[in-house]
Order: C-alpha cells, then structure tokens, then sequence
C-alpha cells in the first residue's frame, strides 16, 4: 500500500467510527413526526400537538368478537378487572354499570356548580314555579321513572338538565351488561394509554398488555368458545405501534433483499469474494456517513431516512462497479472524472431538497448528500489502495462488445424518442386534472386493512373521525375555561338554529372557577329558600313541606367548595375534561370539537358561520379543520417538492454546462433523463396512480442516477480513446442491473413512501440507460487495441 | 389522520345518558301502551279459554288504530295527580307510536325493535334488545298485536275474566326484574277494542290511561 493510500485509510477509519458513534447515539423515530412542518402556524403547531401528545393519541378501541354475548361479556369483565391494575394502562371502560353509576353520582352531587340554568333568577318565586312546573311535565312523560326518584331533591331536574346538555344523540349499546356494538356482534372496549403519543415503547407495552389480558381471560373458558372468540384493537397507539414495526421491518428487510440481491449479481459479474466484499465499503461508509449527517442535523433520524439507505445501495454501488469494471489503467484520468461530474450532479440534486419546510425530505436531501459523498470518496481514494495488485474480474468485453453493436442498433431506432415524448406528453395533459394526490394519508405509513379495521372499530364505538375543533388558546387555566365558556355561548345558537350538530366544552364538567362562585352565590339560604317555594308552589300539586330534601341539598351547596380539576380524577369525566383542556407549551389550551349535523362533514357556510361566531367571541380562539389542515400542509409541501426539485434539474443543467462547455453535450446528457421522468409519469397518469410527493423525490433520484449513464456516453463519445466503450457499456448495465434490483425490492415495499420511491426510480433508471444509449454520440473510430488498453 | 378529543368525548358522553334516560322510556312506554299480552291461565274455565282464543282472533285481525288517549299518573311524592294526553298509534305488526301532546309534547315511537324518544327536537333511540329487562315487555305487546300467542307465554301469568263484550285482562311479571318496577297491569276492552290499561308500580304509583275516541286522518 502506498504512503497516500495509508494516510487515505487511516482518515477513513477514523471518520467511520466517528460516524459509527453518532449514528449510535442518535435518536429514532417512526412516528407521523417526518410528516409535520418545521416551520408551522399556531394553528399548525396546534395541530401537530394534537396529533403526537394529544389526548386521542391515547385511546385505544378494542373489540371481542365470536361466541355468544355472555362469553364476550364474560372476556370484557375479566379483561377490565386485568387491565385497571396494569401500569400502562391509565383507564378502562367497558360499559360496565358501576362506571356510569360513579359519573352519575358526581354529576348529581355537583349540579349546583355544573348546571348552566343556575342563577339568582331561578331560585325566586316566580323562577321555581316555571322550573318545577315544566319538571312536573317531565314526570308526566316517558322519563318520569327516570326523574321521580330524584325528584324531591332535584325538583328543578338541574341533573337532567346537565345530561341533556351533552347532547347525546347516539346511544350506547350494551349486550350482556357491557357496551357492545350496534349490531351486537362484538364487545367493546376503550383503553386509555398512560404512555403519551410519542412514546412509541410506552404505547407497545399497553397494546401488549390489552392483547396478553384478551389472551389470559380467555383461558379459562371452555375450548370451543375459546377458539370461537376473537380479538381486535385499533387507535392511534395500535397504529403508530403497527407502523413503527413496519417501517422497522421494512427497512431491515428490503435493505437485506436487496444487498443479497445485488451481490449475487455482482459475484455472478466479477466471481470474486474479495472484490464483492470491496464493492459494499463505499456502500457501508455512505450509509453510515448518512445517518450520522442527519443526526448532527436533526434532532432525530426518522425510520423512513433509515429506508432511503437502500436508495443509496442502488447509486452508490456503482461508483465500485465503474472502478472494477472499466479497470481502466488509469482510473484517476479517465473514469474518476466522469464518475465525479455524476456525483456533484447528484448532489446539486438533492441539495435542492435541502431547504424543505418537510423534515422527511430535508432529513432524505441530506442523508443522500452526505452518503453519495462519501461513497465517491472511498471509492476513489480508499478502495484503490486496498485492490489486490493482481485483479482477478472476469473480463467482460465480450458481453461489452455484444452491448456495442445492441448500442449501433438502439442508436438507429432514435427516432421512437420523438414518438414517446408525444404519446408520454399527451397522456399527461389527458390527465392533468388527477396528477397529483392531495391527502396526506396517501403517506402513510399504515395499511389499507388496519386503516379498514380502524374505521369499523370507530363506527362500532360511534366514534367516527370528524375533525373540527375550536382551539381557545390562554396563558393560564382559568382563562381558558372563560374563553371557552365565551366561545361555547356564542355556539350555542347555531346549535338551536340547526348550523352544526353539537360541541363540546371542558367547561361542561370544568366550568371557570368565577363561574362557578356566581352560581354558589345565587343559591338562597334556607329560609328564603322556603319562602320563595312557598310562593312558588300555588297552582302546582305538591306542597314546599314536600321539598325538604330540596332545600337541605342547596343549602350544603352553598357551603360546598368549589371544583377543581383534580376533584375530577377517578371518574371518565375527568378524562373528558384531560382532553379538552391541555397545557401546551405556551399556556393552556381549550378545545371545543364541533360536530356537523348527521356525523357528517360541516359544509362551507356552517364552518363560515363558525368562524365568525367564534371570531365575535373575541377570546383568541380559532376553527381547526384538522384533516383538512393536514391536507392543505401536505399540498403545500407538494407543491415546495415540486419547485425544489425542478430548481434542482435546473442547477444540474447548470453544472453540466460548466463542466462540458457545449449546449449540444448537456442537451445530449439531459434529454434522456428529462425523457424518462415524463415517460414514467405518464405511466403513473395512465395507471390512474395519483403522485405523490415521493414520486416527485424518485424523479429527483432518476436524473441523478441517470445523469451518470448519460455522462459516461458522453465521455466515449469525447474521448473514446480513453477508455474501453465495451467495457463502459458492461459497467453502465451491470450499475443498472443493481440500481433496478435496489429500487425494485423498495417498489414491493408495502409502507406506500418507500414503494412509490422504488416504482418509479426502477423503471425511470431502466428507461435513462436506455434512453442515453439511443442518444449517445456517435462513437469515434477506435482501434481493438486501443480499446483493449 | 385521527382527530383528536372527539372520539373520547364521545365515548364518555354516550356512556352517560341516555342508557338510563331511553331505558326508562321504554319502561314507560310500557307500562303507559301497555297493550294486551294475553296467555290463558291453567285456572281459566273452558269456556273463557274459548272466549279468550276468540278475543286474541280479533285482535290480531286489526291492522291498524290511530285513537286519542287520556293518561292519569298518581305519584307518592305528589299531593296531586298528574294528567296528560294524546294519541296512541298502531300498525301491524309492529309498529307502535305514543304521541303525548298535552302538558308538553313527546313522540315514542317502537318500530322494529328499535325504540325512540323525541322531546324538545331532540331524538333519541335504542334497540331494545338493549335492554333485555324490557324485552319481554315489548315482545308480548307485539306477539299479542300480531297472535302470536306461543311468544306471550314466556312473560306473563293472565288471568282472563269476563265477556268478549266487556273484558278484563290481569297481567304479572313472571320475570324477577320487570317484577322490581311493575307490579301488575289491568287492561280492560270491549271485543277488539282496548279501553283502559292500569299500571301499578311496586312502590305503590298508578298511572291510568283511558282509550278514547278515533282519530280519522
């Protein structure tokens, strides 16, 4: 080994373990995080919280299926009891009676403080005669078994009023004395993780501990029914849970298949171990010289970039195939510069991905950058040091040779070039309309039947995913609870006129501690109580000596303390209100979610009529349509990917102008790239395969790894008598063969940003080789000998 | 994309109310229509069997009634009764209506096992198979509107008296639970047509409703 290629493996060795311990104590992540903004509104900063901490972020739907509903009744019993002590789990419910009974209890005990029709006015004579006259019609009717037992101490029906205010328009259903579905196929039951939604471990151990407890109830029951009974769970956890073991496998996996993949390739081309294994050092030392790149630049290393790694096998396993191929004698002069203009154009390429509002794309810019780099790198100054003196490769000039004459062949057909860009430039315009997919959902990472179970599970539990909320935003908790409290009056008329469903409010359980001192404060004591009953009574068939009980329950009120937040620990309701009242970073939040009428979605006039009530609140308070939000992020990044990337086209034209100073050499390097990205889209368009914002990176990665192919024909075209042309033509196909092999494993992937990547970089690469050959120059006349050199 | 607090504050809001509210309703309905579940009792004569079977014939044979309907409440906790009215409505086979218009209006409705309650706009329904204590309450209203006489003789014990002319129907709970809220029911007819039904309540509250006249549409 010489002194320069000691010094250049001593740096090399030094960088790797550098690397090596960074990408060890980096952070990984598989969650929605890859998909959120950098830079975000309140509004989407808001949204992004919700989406990772938020409270929904916690919930799991469970469901029992098969048998009969004793049994599932029976599993729900014991997986609750199991459950309530299991440390991951925060809350369970199931239906069962003794649960509904605590929130009743608390809601009686507390109507003093909670029901909003409580004011000085009510309690006056002529207040408590139209209150218990119209409770009196409630007896009359359907409800009357329903109130009669309360009646004498809540002749104001202050409980019923609070209940009817929560605007339940669905039932619950139960079957065997727990909640069941609609159809009474499947118990339910609904978990509350403690982990929060980041904390992808936390949110394991509980869907680990639901799946163990449905397992450990079921095992005493007889063996027909226990096989009879099936198991189902969903939620946000399941599927973060779900996603992250997918990714994760993935990852391992296609990384794996496509690594054995390439290397039976290239044993089958060179038949020498040795040379193999020499062949993944620049691959290894660009990867991890990539994942150690995006932590340093990121807080965390998103398990999707991990992905991308096999993006990078596919380029830079070619830099070892040009340099063990073409062989030529003098690599550093001949090959090395080629391979170098294909390296820097890549990297202006990706560069361009740099600047994305969209972490996963900025994370992927980087990541290629610094991997491609690297792989350059070693292989020009590393692995030529390391190359046994005497190379033992199969010599490929008779396949070269064969490729030669294909080449003459391609170059006469050219002109099918002008026919595809026609046929491919039409479809596109056919389909300009439905080129682009505009959700966000169409990244994500979950699967088409976990995303059906999720929705099922939802309408089971009547639970379906509407997304408007009004977010109240205030520096501490009180004022959230009267800015929610101003919020929730100005909604209410659009509730009674019909505009929107319903809403929600944290102040329904929670009312601000002022408001809930004017409501104490307009409770009389006892004696002007009696008095004004007495008054008030005249006409009405029962007498105040009747209402003692009545009088007794306001009097302690006036003495009660007032409600806390912590007061609401240990019944649902409190977590009702843990979810509608947040603290964030900056303050507290109060959410308000608004439900369109029919549980469908809210058309453009309510949600116009919505925001100007909630305007007219005053409060800092705003709509949030959260898939729409989330759609709209996602569009925009769309649309940055889609300028990014074509300044990154434009940059690499620029490069090539510089480095080969003639228009009609970077036409000729350009065109069959540009070719084949239009090809591929249009096959996209024909399929009726909306693109997203990962076709719009693999095209990016099409004119980077083609830019190669095209510069190499452009090379021999230049200087033909630098290099063997067979040899070249062998190296470009076998680079190709493994290029199409990478990507081709990604396009089986089933995460959809992996499988978009691979279904067009795989074709589209295939396509640019092919392309280039049909317009490569003509190739000067070379002596055998010469191209034997 | 899931949205955040909804579902949970859904969950929570169903898990409250109107379980108690609509299992109620359908208690009340009940006890309020009550209708003529009819099972001969092994103490019945030969001849009122006969009568009785005759009776259950005509009243299958209805397909339809719309009349108004008076209903009095006597509750312990009040001094006074409470009255209301309206107008009961059914079709064959199972499909029955209680709309009380008078002190303030209520819509119940039963229609294919699912039972609904509309008050102040605000409509609210289950399934009663929901509510398994109410389930022999309702189906052998139904059997019975229909003759379906096998389906009525799960719930009740009846005790039959009097003529097809002027009838009286006595019916008792055989079921523990429906026992706990109801005590007995007293339904009086002449041939096919219902004219009071009484419900005695095991904490000792009646309510009384008189059938009244037809309503012609």
């Amino acid at each position: 080994m010489t002194r320069a290629g000691m010094t250049a493996t001593l740096i090399w060795a030094l960088a790797a373990l550098i690397a090596a311990i960074i990408a060890i104590r980096a952070r990984y992540t598989a969650d929605l995080s890859a998909f959120l903004p950098r830079r975000a509104s309140a509004t989407q900063s808001l949204l992004v919280e919700q989406l990772r901490e938020g409270p929904a972020a916690h919930l799991i739907i469970a469901a029992i299926a098969g048998a009969d509903a004793e049994a599932r009744a029976a599993v729900s019993r014991q997986m609750a009891l199991r459950l309530r002590t299991n440390p991951a789990v925060l809350a369970i419910d199931n239906g069962n009676e003794a649960q509904l009974e605590r929130d009743r209890e608390f809601l009686f005990g507390h109507r003093y403080l909670l029901s909003p029709r409580v004011s000085p006015q009510l309690f006056t004579a002529g207040g408590l005669h139209a209150a218990i006259g119209a409770a009196l019609t409630v007896l009359a009717s359907s409800a009357g078994p329903l109130v009669k037992p309360l009646f004498l101490r809540d002749p104001t029906l202050e409980t019923l009023a609070i209940i009817e205010s929560l605007d339940a328009s669905h039932a619950r259903h139960s079957a065997a004395g727990v909640w069941s579905s609609p159809d009474g196929t499947r118990a339910l039951i609904l978990a509350r993780t403690r982990a929060s939604g980041a904390d992808i471990d936390g949110q394991q151990a509980a869907c680990a501990a639901l799946e163990r407890s449905f397992a450990e109830s079921i095992a005493a029951l007889p063996s027909a029914q226990r096989a009879a009974l099936t198991f189902s769970m969903s939620g946000p956890p399941v599927l973060a849970v779900a996603s992250r073991a997918t990714i994760k496998g993935q990852v391992w996996r296609l990384s794996g298949l496509s690594a054995a993949c390439i290397a039976l390739l290239l044993l089958a081309v060179y038949r020498s171990p040795a040379i193999l294994l020499l062949t993944f050092v620049p691959v290894a030392s660009g990867a991890l010289a990539g994942v150690a790149a995006v932590a340093l630049g990121f807080s965390v290393v998103h398990g999707i970039t991990l992905g991308f790694g096999v993006t990078l096998i596919g380029e830079s396993v070619d830099y070892a195939i040009y340099l063990f191929i073409q062989r030529s004698a003098d690599f550093r002069r001949s090959v090395w510069p080629t391979i170098r203009l294909g390296v820097l154009t890549s990297i202006c390429g990706f560069a361009a991905l740099l600047p994305s509002a969209f972490p996963g794309l900025s994370q992927l810019g980087l990541y290629s950058i610094a991997g491609l780099a690297a792989a350059a790198l070693v292989t020009r100054f590393v692995l030529p040091a390391w190359l046994p003196r005497t190379v033992r490769i199969r010599d490929l000039t008779a396949v070269g040779s064969y490729l030669e004459r294909l080449l003459a062949r391609l170059r006469a057909a050219r002109g099918a070039l002008l026919l595809i860009a026609l046929l491919a430039a039409t479809l596109l315009y056919l389909h300009r309309g439905a080129l682009w997919s505009r959700e966000l959902n169409a990244l994500s990472p979950i699967r088409a039947t976990d995303m059906q179970l999720d929705e099922q599970l939802r309408a089971a539990a009547g639970a379906p995913d509407t997304g408007y909320i009004v977010a109240v935003a205030a520096p501490d908790r009180e004022a959230a609870l009267a800015a929610a409290d101003a919020v929730g009056t100005r909604l209410t008329p659009l509730v009674e006129r019909g505009v929107i469903g319903g809403f929600d409010s944290p102040t329904r359980f929670l009312p601000a501690l002022a408001v809930q001192d004017a409501r104490r404060r307009s409770l009389p004591p006892a004696a002007v109580l009696r008095a004004n009953l007495d008054e008030g009574l005249q006409g009405l068939p029962l007498t105040a000596a009747r209402l003692e009980p009545f009088v007794r329950d306001v009097e302690q009120a006036r003495e009660a303390p007032l409600l806390r937040q912590a007061d609401l620990a240990g019944n649902s309701l409190g977590l009702v209100v843990d979810a509608l009242l947040v603290r964030g970073s900056a303050g507290w939040s109060a959410l308000l979610p608004v439900s369109a009428r029919d549980s469908a979605d809210l058309s453009g006039a309510a949600i116009a009529q919505v925001r100007s009530a909630v305007a007219s609140a005053a409060v800092g308070a705003e709509l949030l349509d959260l898939k729409g939000e989330a759609d709209r992020l996602y569009s925009g990044y769309l649309r940055e990917a889609v300028r990014l990337a074509i300044g990154g086209f434009i940059g690499i034209v620029l490069l090539l102008f510089v480095a080969l100073r003639s228009a009609a050499r970077v036409a000729r390097v350009v065109a069959p790239l540009a070719l084949s990205v239009l090809t591929v889209a249009a096959a996209f368009a024909a399929l009726g395969h909306a693109l997203t914002i990962l076709h719009v990176v693999g095209m990016l990665l099409i004119v980077a790894v083609g830019s190669n192919y095209a510069l190499f024909f452009d090379r021999a075209g230049v200087r033909a008598a630098e290099g063997s042309l067979p040899l070249t033509l062998a190296s470009l196909l076998v680079a190709n063969l493994a290029t199409v092999i990478a990507f081709g494993v990604l396009a089986f992937s089933s995460v959809p940003v992996l499988a978009d990547l691979g279904s067009t970089v795989a074709p589209g690469t295939l396509l640019a080789l092919l392309f280039a050959a049909m317009l490569a120059p003509p190739v000067p006349r070379t002596t055998p000998q010469a191209a034997l050199r | 994309m899931r949205a955040p607090p909804r579902a949970e504050l859904r969950e929570r809001r169903r898990a409250l109310l109107p379980r108690p509210l609509v299992g109620c309703a359908v208690l009340g309905w009940l006890l309020v229509i009550g209708g003529p579940p009819l099972v001969s009792s092994a103490a019945e004569s030969a001849d009122e069997s006969a009568v009785f079977g005759e009776l259950l014939r005509l009243l299958a044979e209805r397909r339809h009634d719309h009349v108004t309907f008076t209903e009095v409440q006597q509750l312990a906790i009040l001094d006074r009764p409470l009255h209301s009215s309206g107008e009961l409505l059914y079709d064959a086979p199972d499909r029955l209506e209680k709309r009380t218009l008078e002190p303030r209006r209520e819509d119940l409705v039963l229609e294919h096992g699912m039972l609904s309650v509309e008050r102040d706009h605000h409509r609210r329904s289950v399934a009663l198979r929901d509510f398994p204590q109410a389930v022999p309450l309702v189906e052998s209203l139904r059997a019975t509107l229909a003759g379906d006489r096998a389906a009525l003789a799960r719930y009740f014990t009846v005790q039959f008296s009097g003529t097809l002319a002027r009838w009286t129907l006595e019916l008792t709970p055989t079921d523990a639970t429906v026992e706990r809220s109801v005590q007995h029911i007293v339904i009086t007819g002449e041939t096919d047509r219902i004219r009071t039904v009484q419900i005695r309540q095991s904490d000792g509250d009646t309510s009384t409703l008189t059938i009244g006249a037809e309503v012609v549409p």
